[in-house]
């Protein structure tokens, strides 16, 4: 047996919004192992094997497990796991009740988070943290998940016909080492980097046009409070009652410039006039803050692309969690505006990739020692 | 997208038959003459175009014929005031409550039939073509919106001086504007209407929609009223202004409790907008939200802006539309926005007359046979409204009377003004030594020197016109309009493009002319130029008296004694006044001159000279001067103003005087005859020297006779402009400061002389 990390093998991003979380639980404890396990190091596994919400918001997106994964010599089930950001302070809590700090872990924590709350751990529960950067661990995560598939499945998918919405249709793809590639990551803002090797990337650009702003117009244009909320109502909404097309203002496409009737000219730009105001309905309104936020996203990371001469763009994030409207139309924008060039590329697990790479650097760290 | 249609909610507003505040024929002016029509109707403004001619007195002078008149008496030649028609461009800004009115008043005016349609631009334009057709009896014919714009700005890039500025908060002050540039393309314009749309300008007809965005003022407008209840865009924009973001977005610090200093990201960075208003459980007032939707469009049309600039390798930037339309809020969070996207290798610049470049370009549409771009144009400071004339920002009051006017006129120059060839660097020339909008000292001083010297301006000009008994009422107009420009600029600087002594001469004389006040001082300059020329003959032959040596250095004395005969300095006018008797003798003694080196070593091939005032100046002090060069065998080429300025000595008083020298001196006689002497008009009617805006002829003949020598002479042309300019051949700037606080400032005496001969670095004397 190879001298690998105690357990529990955790790894996590704390993010603006959420923390994501994931949990290795290894399935070839031997017997002997069973014996020496300590009560506090079972009761977490069983805690977070045996639940699948955690609390009043915690989840465990059960369908994305990665079963019998072998990490470091050791096989087990990798959990993952998500909880708002907000709820930080009651996680640190529940450490120091189940007296974490006895395990002799290391703690791998990256996102800001790692550095907001580092002296909450600390002061709270006693937990030393090993802080990382977000993007490397995006990075590693993402390639490693990649490598290893999903369930003997691909990680990684594309839109065929993503231009036409009777065609279009979700098939698997192999990431593979292929650089250069421009990852579009989409939290809570959006982080934009040219990566052309697992160690070899830049941040091109970021915006702060993103899933957060997606949420918080929505909270705040329809009342909704959580994002499930905000994208159902988006997927029963109509943005052109909203958004002013290009036909809305010159009667057709605008020829002089190759402007399709259809495209948008002005987002929100029918709010303009009270009467629209007035009678417009929340569906279209959160219909029309995604396809907003969506477009302007995929815009910005076209532009990226060219400028970089990148012809792979990898949109991950926790915005697109459950979000085809988004993906669909990110792989339309590519496509269409592109002319063909660029293709958008999608991963099964969306907004983990930096918890996995947090983890990976605590196995990392063990066969360093 | 352009500024689209859209009408405010409260549709009916444009048949309301408001009253104007102003009396429309001081807006609607010159609409007797009137022909081609352009209008741009937007969302909220409509802006309105017509060329017209104006008609103005202007002076002449003619020389007596003296072989068959006798009747010449004692006048040296006959002054007159003669109508003149020039052209003028009219713009005028108004809102769309106002059209109806607008367009009565323009029907009840019209009198030239020759017009039958209008050119019309802008997203309302539609709406308004059957009004307009019913009340004006024209054909409404419409223009692509985007080749208005584009056409627009390339006008008013290549016309006006100062049009383009960098907006800087903080900075003392605001507007940074800047040079005007001859080559003007490429450029990038972004226009932000209701959505963004990104234009590459490559030249006069080349031109390529390269890009755009739904998010622009309409998603600003819209979401705005949808988050704040707030109707209007200028209340939102002022909500806006009142809000912190902060409350509203998450920052960097939010996320990771300070900075993201691996990347470079400082703290206050946001990083999601409205990231924090994702809860159930909280308010957020109308300010702040307002505020962060602000930053959020900002910064996102910045970013798609710097993107589009880097991928075509183009640095200039224009933006425009009714986003960024006189608000100093849009302008700072735009301006904000591309400094961070290109860490400062790129600059936001923004339009003094950026409202205006729809109507321009549907008016230069329709004119196009009257091929408008064959023509220099000017703006007149007198016709115009400064930049914010109606900014509710800068001015709350004017807001509240609404039914403002804002105004642009230009005059078609007679001739059309180029560079001149010898300067060092045409992209870096600036005409003007201080710029008052940066220096408030300076400012406050001049600003109330010309206040000060204002009644001295209005008693000459009424002692100039003795003959008209409503010369005192017109005079009075004058002084009126003038004192309001005064205050105007007080309390906006930068109302005209950056404020300089040139400027506040300039604006007097266009304001001199509107009121037909062509040339107060013609008679004193006939006058004076009569007096000297009695003593020319004496004064040259008290030169060739002298030793080489000592009449090198008499002729530069003399050159400057005459430039103390200035009307426009009040230091001078003063001892003028009240000393009839001062004397050229008695200024040559008060000066402190030491000899210039300037006409040892081998003669000049051409020199070009600057000429500045008439009587004792140009008679006694310059010609002399000239004499000796051309004695030298060096050709002259005088240039003087082409219409008058103070009593400055205009091109065709020059002819006159030159004619009257040489009758009695043969060496200028023969100079004239073999052209080794020539008179030329710089193009200008300014006490001051723009070297990047003469005559194309004056250009020509500099470049045909290989010019090695520019003088420039006196206040207005070598100091007050000119004194930093750098030529590519050798030059002298001669002056005599006539002005104590200027004096003192460069650390010299009252009647201190400037005497600056510079030698292009690499040129060997």
């Amino acid at each position: 047996m190879f001298p690998s990390a105690a357990f529990p093998w955790f790894g996590m991003d704390i993010g603006g919004t959420l923390v994501k979380l994931v949990y290795f639980e290894p399935v070839d404890i031997t017997a002997e192992e069973e014996q020496e396990e300590v009560e506090n190091l079972k009761s977490i596994r069983r805690y977070l094997t045996s639940n699948v919400a955690y609390g009043k918001t915690g989840v465990r997106d059960v369908h994305l497990e990665l079963r019998n994964l072998t990490m470091c010599g050791r096989t087990g089930n990798l959990h993952f796991i998500r909880f708002p950001t907000q709820a930080m302070p009651r996680f640190i809590q529940m450490g120091r009740d189940k007296n974490f700090s006895s395990l002799h872990t290391t703690l791998c924590a990256t996102g800001g988070g790692a550095y907001k709350f580092e002296n909450d751990f600390r002061a709270m529960a006693d937990l030393e943290l090993l802080k990382l950067d977000e993007l490397d661990c995006l990075i590693r995560g993402l390639l490693f998940i990649d490598r290893v598939g999903f369930n003997g499945h691909p990680e990684c998918y594309y839109f065929q016909n993503p231009s036409d919405p009777h065609s279009c249709v979700k098939k698997p793809c192999n990431l593979g080492n292929h650089f250069p590639m421009l990852l579009v990551n989409i939290g809570s803002g959006v982080s934009i980097l040219a990566v052309y090797s697992e160690n070899n990337y830049k941040r091109v650009t970021g915006t702060s046009l993103g899933g957060g702003t997606f949420l918080g117009l929505c909270c705040l244009l329809t009342g909704c409070e959580t994002f499930e909320e905000a994208l159902e109502m988006a997927s029963k909404g109509d943005s052109t009652n909203v958004d002013k097309l290009v036909k809305d203002i010159y009667g057709g496409d605008y020829e002089r410039f190759g402007l399709q009737g259809s495209a948008v000219a002005s987002s929100f730009g029918h709010m303009m006039c009270k009467e629209k105001r007035d009678s417009i309905s929340k569906e279209d309104l959160a219909r029309a803050t995604l396809i907003t936020i969506t477009n302007n996203i995929g815009s910005i990371a076209r532009m990226c692309a060219v400028n970089e001469k990148i012809e792979r763009v990898v949109f991950v994030g926790n915005f697109l969690r459950i979000n085809t409207v988004s993906t669909k139309l990110l792989a339309y924008a590519m496509d269409f505006w592109s002319k063909g060039q660029l293709r958008a590329l999608f991963l099964e697990h969306e907004g983990y990739f930096g918890a996995v790479g947090a983890l990976m650097e605590l196995l990392k760290t063990s066969e360093d020692l | 997208m352009a500024e689209c249609g859209r009408v405010d909610s409260n549709t009916s507003s444009h048949t309301m038959d408001k009253s104007i505040t102003l009396p429309p024929d001081e807006i609607f002016r010159n609409m007797e003459n009137a022909k081609r029509f352009a209008i741009d109707i937007g969302g909220s403004l409509t802006k309105l175009a017509y060329y017209s001619t104006v008609q103005h007195k202007v002076a002449k002078v003619r020389s007596f014929d003296h072989s068959t008149k006798e009747a010449a008496g004692d006048k040296l030649y006959e002054i007159s005031v003669q109508e003149e028609v020039t052209a003028r461009l009219h713009f005028i800004k108004f809102e769309n409550a106002y059209i109806e009115t607008c367009l009565d008043f323009i029907k009840d005016h019209l009198v030239n039939t020759e017009t039958k349609v209008i050119k019309a631009t802008g997203g309302g334009a539609h709406k308004f073509k059957e009004l307009i057709e019913r009340k004006l009896g024209l054909k409404v014919d419409k223009e692509d919106e985007m080749t208005c714009l584009i056409k627009g700005c390339n006008f008013v890039l290549k016309n006006i001086p100062h049009e383009a500025f960098v907006y800087a908060k903080h900075a003392d002050s605001e507007f940074r504007f800047q040079t005007t540039n001859p080559d003007i393309f490429p450029y990038l314009l972004v226009n932000i209407g209701s959505g963004v749309s990104i234009v590459k300008v490559e030249s006069e007809d080349k031109f390529e929609r390269i890009g755009g965005s739904s998010i622009g003022g309409g998603t600003f407008w819209g979401l705005g009223a949808l988050l704040t209840k707030t109707k209007r865009f200028d209340e939102l924009l002022q909500l806006a202004s009142k809000g912190q973001h902060s409350s509203v977005d998450m920052l960097v610090k939010d996320i990771y409790g300070g900075s993201y200093a691996c990347l470079g990201l400082t703290g206050d960075l946001i990083a999601s907008s409205f990231g924090k208003s994702a809860t159930a459980d909280k308010e957020f007032s109308n300010e702040d939200m307002a505020k962060s939707l602000l930053h959020m469009i900002s910064n996102d049309i910045g970013q798609l802006a710097c993107l589009y600039a880097k991928l075509h390798n183009l640095s200039r930037v224009y933006f425009g539309g009714f986003f960024i339309r006189g608000h100093p809020v849009t302008m700072h969070t735009i301006t904000y926005s591309i400094n961070f996207f290109t860490k400062g290798e790129v600059q936001a610049l923004f339009l003094r007359h950026e409202g205006y470049l729809g109507a321009i370009g549907a008016f230069l549409k329709g004119a196009e046979e009257d091929n408008p771009n064959q023509y220099s144009w000017g703006e007149n400071y007198a016709g115009s409204s400064g930049l914010m004339s109606v900014s509710p920002d800068m001015n709350p009051m004017q807001r509240a009377r609404s039914g403002t006017f804002d105004m642009l006129e230009m005059d078609r120059l007679d001739r059309q003004l180029v560079n001149l060839p010898l300067l060092q660097d045409p992209s870096s020339y600036i005409p003007d030594t201080v710029d008052l909008t940066e220096d408030a000292q300076a400012r406050e001083y001049w600003l109330s020197c010309f206040e000060e010297a204002l009644d001295g301006v209005v008693k000459r000009a009424v002692a100039s016109q003795p003959d008209i008994p409503e010369a005192a009422e017109r005079a009075e107009k004058f002084r009126q309009k003038y004192l309001h420009k005064l205050q105007t600029l007080r309390h906006q600087p930068f109302a005209y493009g950056s404020l300089t002594v040139r400027s506040l001469l300039d604006t007097r004389e266009h304001c001199l002319n509107e009121f037909n006040f062509p040339d107060p001082y013609s008679k004193i300059k006939e006058r004076e130029n009569d007096i000297a020329l009695k003593y020319y003959e004496k004064a040259v032959k008290s030169l060739e008296e002298l030793s080489w040596e000592d009449r090198q250095f008499a002729l530069v004395r003399g050159v400057l004694a005459g430039n103390v005969f200035d009307w426009g300095a009040k230091a001078v006018s003063e001892v003028l006044e009240s000393n009839p008797e001062f004397g050229f003798e008695e200024a040559k003694r008060r000066l402190e001159v030491y000899p210039g080196s300037l006409l040892q070593g081998p003669p000049h091939r051409c020199a070009l000279f600057f000429v500045d005032n008439s009587g004792v100046d140009i008679i006694l002090g310059v010609m002399p001067f000239v004499r000796e060069l051309l004695s030298r065998g060096t050709e002259v080429v005088l240039a003087s103003n082409s219409g008058p300025a103070l009593n400055d000595v205009t091109n065709s008083e020059l002819h006159i005087l030159t004619e009257r020298i040489a009758a009695m001196d043969p060496v200028i006689d023969s100079a004239l005859r073999e052209d080794r002497l020539t008179l030329v008009q710089d193009g200008s009617s300014s006490p001051c020297l723009d070297l990047s805006r003469l005559d194309k002829v004056l250009a020509m003949l500099v470049r045909e006779r290989q010019t090695d020598l520019v003088i420039i002479e006196g206040m207005g042309r070598a100091i007050h402009t000119n004194y930093y300019a750098m030529l590519s051949c050798e030059s002298l700037k001669m002056a005599v400061i006539k002005n104590s606080w200027l004096a003192d400032r460069l650390g010299g005496k009252l009647f201190s002389v400037v005497f600056k001969y510079e030698v292009p670095a690499g040129k060997p004397h």
